[in-house]
């Protein structure tokens, strides 16, 4: 299995995007910003298809309109949580905006039809080229560098804003940073799984590290291994029974994951 | 069969209702935009935009898996629809925080067996689109009957529950000791929820219903605080948004997830805008 090319490259690019989520993940999941997130896997599809329909590389797309959407949606909500409301309604606009995208690609290349759009939203693990692997796993390890560069004052101005801000953290700059970070492993990890899917990496094995820890760095690096150990499995899966699609593999793995932790800590939780 | 659009509206309308496949869009988007606004401006109020998001999302394998098996699309929609609000409301309540974690789970395999359901029912990526993003073309009169059928179930319910929802999503812990069912209400109202999210995946596709279940209501809550006059207004701005819509998307090359998504986004930057400027005239 592993001599396979196009597996090497999957399990590449796979583990650092697995990685990268689990770490920023948690932070999404302690910041209770799974809706932002949300939005910014969405913003991810229009960005893409905006790149397609113009005729630049997608991933150039991706970047810009996720990391662009973070940045202001950080800079926006200022104070607490950006608004429910208007988060969601901008990001139907935007989606809205993606599927004029994907007409435009359409009409101008009749043979390209919706292939493009299927393969952004659900991603295409196996179809990862050496070159795009690489990339995807360089720019995975600068992420998760900068995500643990700002951890500490992160995780005080996540926990207790009012007080970091206090003893002088940037939590505005912080908040809006992260979210501009959010926004790029989006872009990273629906290249892997899939705009609409990056969501069972992001949020389930995070929330599964929670619920098994308090502490934060183990937490963290639990987080991270949960999401590694479904990619992997999730690979082994798609490859051993061809009709599965990867992208449900690793997400059956993840969401599984998360189900047998609550159910194991749901009783011990009680007697607590 | 060439569009032509002229200045004078009568022929358009006339040009527009002459093929059925229009009339029955035309009737499915007033339904659900009826059901969505009027459903829609409580899931605002109650802040529950994340799970209404969700629900619709989890049509898109019940439609999926419907076209897989042969049977109509209508019943997959609401089949998953109500299953996924059952899974919501039995949900531990836990941590709010990991809630939402929960949910974005749920969602994110919901898309991933839908997938699964597509890439079994070998090549029909077209038809993935249109089931994720919404078509005028192919609603059948008995969708139509459907929805109205569910519509109409709906919005009773709502009426029925209408004033300990709104007495709840105000203020729950005052409710709770005036002797509402907090609990139980919350529950009723998201299997709401889930029969409007499925209604109206059928007209905006699963991505898009947004379009219709939170902009018609923030807009409204933007221009007015009275509950009475904020459905109503809700429920007609979802209509003139739908119809318009509909009626331009005939039109022109471009799909009604995009005319949908926009019209209502407009209407809402626009409201948005003048509650800035209210606010701003009361300040001084």
């Amino acid at each position: 299995m592993l001599s396979q090319p196009f597996m090497q490259h999957a399990l590449l690019a796979g583990t650092a995007v697995a990685v990268l989520s689990g770490v920023v993940g948690y932070f999404v999941v302690l910041r209770g910003q799974v809706f932002a997130g949300d939005a910014l896997s969405h913003v991810a599809y229009s960005g893409a298809l905006a790149a397609l329909a113009a005729g630049l590389d997608l991933r150039f797309g991706l970047f810009a309109a996720t990391v662009g959407v973070g940045v202001l949606l950080g800079l926006l909500g200022g104070r607490g949580a950006a608004d429910d409301v208007v988060i969601g309604t901008t990001f139907a606009w935007v989606l809205g905006l993606g599927v004029l995208f994907l007409a435009i690609f359409t009409a101008r290349h009749a043979t390209g039809n919706s292939t493009a759009s299927v393969t952004v939203l659900f991603g295409s693990i196996f179809g990862i080229g050496a070159g795009a692997a690489t990339a995807a796993a360089l720019v995975a390890v600068a992420l998760v560098a900068v995500v643990l560069a700002m951890a500490r004052p992160l995780l005080f101005a996540s926990l207790d804003p009012a007080v970091a801000a206090a003893r002088g953290v940037p939590v505005r700059v912080l908040g809006a940073s992260f979210l501009g970070v959010v926004g790029a492993s989006a872009a990273e990890a629906s290249q892997v799984v899939g705009a609409l899917l990056l969501f069972g990496l992001l949020a389930a094995p995070p929330a599964a590290a929670q619920r098994l820890t308090d502490r934060p760095w183990r937490g963290l690096a639990l987080s991270a291994g949960l999401a590694t150990m479904s990619v992997w499995v999730g690979l082994v899966l798609a490859y051993a029974f061809p009709v599965l699609p990867p992208s449900f593999a690793i997400l059956s793995v993840s969401t599984a994951t998360y189900a047998v932790v609550a159910i194991t800590t749901a009783g011990r939780r009680r007697h607590s | 069969m060439t569009a032509h659009l002229s200045w004078n509206l009568v022929s358009d309308v006339r040009q527009l209702l002459q093929f059925p496949f229009m009339v029955n869009a035309l009737r499915a988007g007033t339904i659900v935009a009826v059901v969505a606004g009027a459903i829609g401006y409580f899931m605002v109020l109650r802040r529950e935009s994340f799970a209404g998001h969700t629900l619709a999302l989890v049509g898109f394998p019940g439609a999926a898996g419907a076209t897989w098996l042969g049977v109509n699309e209508g019943f997959g929609f609401f089949g998953f629809c109500i299953l996924g609000a059952v899974v919501i409301a039995a949900l531990p309540g836990g941590r709010a925080r990991e809630q939402s974690a929960v949910i974005g789970t749920v969602q994110s395999f919901a898309l991933a067996s839908g997938l699964l359901f597509v890439s079994l029912y070998h090549g029909f990526l077209t038809g993935l689109n249109d089931m994720l993003f919404g078509t005028i073309i192919g609603i059948t009169s008995t969708q139509v009957l459907t929805l109205l059928i569910a519509g109409v179930i709906a919005l009773v319910v709502l009426a029925v529950i209408a004033r300990p929802l709104l007495f709840a999503s105000i203020d729950a812990d005052v409710a709770r000791a005036r002797g509402v069912r907090v609990r139980v209400v919350g529950a009723l109202f998201l299997l709401l929820l889930g029969i409007a999210a499925a209604g109206t995946s059928q007209v905006t596709g699963s991505l898009l219903v947004f379009a219709l279940l939170v902009a018609p209501a923030a807009t409204a809550i933007r221009l007015t605080a009275s509950p009475v006059a904020g459905v109503t207004l809700s429920v007609v701005i979802a209509l003139v948004v739908t119809w318009l819509g509909e009626g331009v998307a005939y039109f022109s090359p471009y799909p009604i997830g995009f005319w949908v998504t926009t019209f209502a986004f407009a209407l809402f930057l626009l409201a948005s805008g003048w509650r800035a400027l209210a606010d701003r005239r009361l300040a001084c």
